[in-house]
């Protein structure tokens, strides 16, 4: 799982559960790999992005590097920049380990990189 | 040929296959390239349609997406005759078209004769009756720099060709349309299939529908083996699925191939098919989720959701849910597998019109399959949401009462999203329906066969007479 996707998931589906973001994240193995760098996909999905939520996911599994924590002004022309971003949100993967409800504590399987958010009959 | 605006005509020259899905798809990538279009002559039957066009450039960014559109030519003149044509293409003033018989310039001239076919002689004096065109460069058969083309058109019923052409067309050769990709990205060779698969062109024509460009964040929330991904990546897009059964996107189901073993190959997957075609860094994620529940941040926008629900025929449709009222033990927590119930088609069109309310970008689309019954159907009763246009519906025919249609809606405003879709009842009962109409064909076909049989038994002779051998087949003594 990447952490783009990891940035727009929530655990809402759980009953008692209202806002369910950020998942916590346990990272048993992980993988960084080197992925086709695309500014123009890079500047338009930053606007999307909960920016405080991707740096402290990415600093949780120790992969932040020097992503700064604020989100800088003129980010578009700044390659740099983007390239760094491009590296937190699309090469670096959570391989297995488990996503953790915020509210409940619930967590949520990953394995072979594929997160499992599907609940049990009695949690709906 | 040009018009008052300066505009130029083209010949669309379309693939005789997914009749009705050509128009969209060729008015979506108008939009998609925000190109200005004028239908000359629209057809829904024959394979060509004439449309007049502002630049050449506008036509190539249509060429290089449209995988219903074959060929593309530039049209010069046409008629009902060989004759009228010549006389329109004498018409035509010279300065138009001389930076096309420079010297420089080698050329050919083919000629198409759609459902006929025509001897060597006969194609031969075709070219020559064109021997007053002022060409002046060298012929070349393989890659001219300038394509001719003469097309004869003689009609869709092979059984009942003319002598004449109905029409014949005549111009320069200005671009291929994608079909390449059909077989580049056919299921025959691709790593991971399962038995709803879509092909690859429709699967490309749902992307084109989509209005896919580079850098577009696309979900389908029914992704299965992913084919609708693979198209919408081959376009520009970063794909993202989710899918109710993990162990399909797990890649750990029964291999539906015939050729393939009890297993499927180790690495079997979503991503593994994007590898495959050099589209890898397209992929973003699958996960394995319900659909009727919400999973993304309310703040989360996709740029189109491109899927093909469960029918309930082939598929169960499911979702996770018990109509026990119950508690899981905490022992048998960590190995129970949720059970599923019934998800009908109304509840899943529901969820999927809810979700591309919530979740697409204003001007997003949401294109998707919906199964009908065709005595009942009506597109007043279609799926809907105040927030949502209509703005395709294609039929393909499935059986005798079924086909299912391609539906393309577009995201036209924001301030209504909290409103419940609107799905009528027909969606829910198409599942019944289509086992019952079965049944009825089924229970139809077996009484005409018995009936046959008994009329043949009434006429026939001592020597001839048969019996029902031990798997219940007539045969003769």
């Amino acid at each position: 799982m990447k952490l783009l996707t990891h940035n727009m998931l929530t655990s809402k589906c759980m009953k008692g559960v209202t806002v369910g973001y950020p998942l916590g994240i346990v990272a048993k193995d992980i993988k960084v790999s080197e992925t086709e760098f695309n500014s123009e996909f890079v500047s338009r999905i930053i606007p999307k992005l909960d920016w405080n939520a991707l740096w402290k996911a990415a600093d949780s599994i120790g992969h932040s590097g020097d992503l700064p924590q604020q989100l800088m002004e003129d980010y578009e022309n700044n390659e740099e920049f983007l390239k760094k971003v491009h590296h937190v949100l699309l090469e670096v993967e959570i391989i297995n380990g488990e996503l953790v409800c915020p509210e409940s504590g619930r967590k949520f399987p990953i394995s072979q990189g594929i997160p499992n958010m599907l609940l049990n009959e009695d949690e709906l | 040929m040009m018009n008052g605006l300066n505009w130029k005509r083209y010949l669309l020259w379309f693939a005789n296959e997914h009749t009705h899905f050509r128009i969209n798809e060729i008015e979506s990538l108008r939009s998609l390239f925000g190109i200005q279009m004028k239908w000359v002559e629209k057809n829904h039957h024959e394979p060509f349609c004439i449309v007049d066009i502002p630049t050449e450039e506008d036509v190539l960014k249509i060429a290089s997406r449209s995988v219903s559109l074959r060929s593309c030519i530039e049209l010069w003149a046409c008629g009902a005759k060989l004759g009228d044509l010549h006389n329109n293409l004498k018409l035509l003033p010279v300065e138009q078209l001389a930076s096309y018989f420079k010297p420089e310039l080698s050329f050919k001239i083919k000629v198409e004769t759609f459902c006929k076919s025509q001897t060597q002689e006969e194609k031969v004096a075709k070219i020559e009756s064109f021997s007053y065109l002022p060409l002046c460069g060298p012929v070349k058969l393989k890659n001219p720099d300038i394509k001719l083309e003469l097309i004869e058109y003689y009609g869709l019923d092979s059984n009942n060709i003319p002598d004449e052409p109905y029409q014949v067309f005549f111009g320069r050769w200005v671009a291929d349309g994608q079909r390449d990709l059909i077989s580049k990205l056919s299921l025959k060779t691709r790593k991971f299939i399962g038995n709803t698969s879509m092909d690859p062109q429709l699967s490309l024509l749902m992307a084109n529908q989509a209005k896919v460009k580079e850098g577009d964040l696309i979900l389908d929330p029914f992704v299965g083996t992913g084919s609708l991904l693979v198209a919408a990546a081959q376009f520009g897009g970063y794909v993202l699925g989710t899918d109710i059964d993990y162990l399909m996107l797990h890649g750990k189901t029964r291999p539906t191939r015939i050729q393939q073993k009890k297993q499927r190959e180790k690495d079997e997957s979503v991503r593994t098919n994007m590898k495959q075609y050099g589209i890898e860094n397209r992929y973003l994620d699958v996960l394995v989720a319900d659909s009727s529940l919400p999973l993304w941040h309310s703040a989360m926008r996709l740029d189109a959701i491109i899927t093909d629900p469960p029918y309930g025929i082939r598929e169960a449709t499911e979702r996770i849910g018990s109509t026990k009222d119950y508690q899981i033990e905490e022992k048998h927590l960590a190995n129970h597998i949720p059970s599923k119930i019934e998800y009908g088609l109304q509840q899943i069109f529901f969820d999927l019109l809810k979700l591309a309310v919530e979740h697409l970008k204003p001007q997003g689309r949401l294109v998707c399959w919906i199964p009908v019954v065709r005595n009942d159907y009506c597109e007043s009763k279609l799926p809907s949401h105040p927030c949502l246009q209509l703005v395709a519906n294609s039929e393909q025919q499935l059986t005798i009462f079924t086909s299912r249609r391609l539906l393309t809606y577009e995201k036209i405003c924001e301030h209504e999203t909290h409103l419940p879709p609107n799905v009528d009842l027909s969606t829910a009962e198409f599942r019944a329906k289509f086992f019952r109409y079965g049944e009825e064909v089924r229970k139809h076909r077996k009484q005409q066969k018995e009936l046959a049989m008994n009329l043949s038994k009434a006429t026939v002779t001592e020597k001839d007479k048969m019996y029902e051998d031990k798997s219940g087949r007539y045969r003769s003594s």
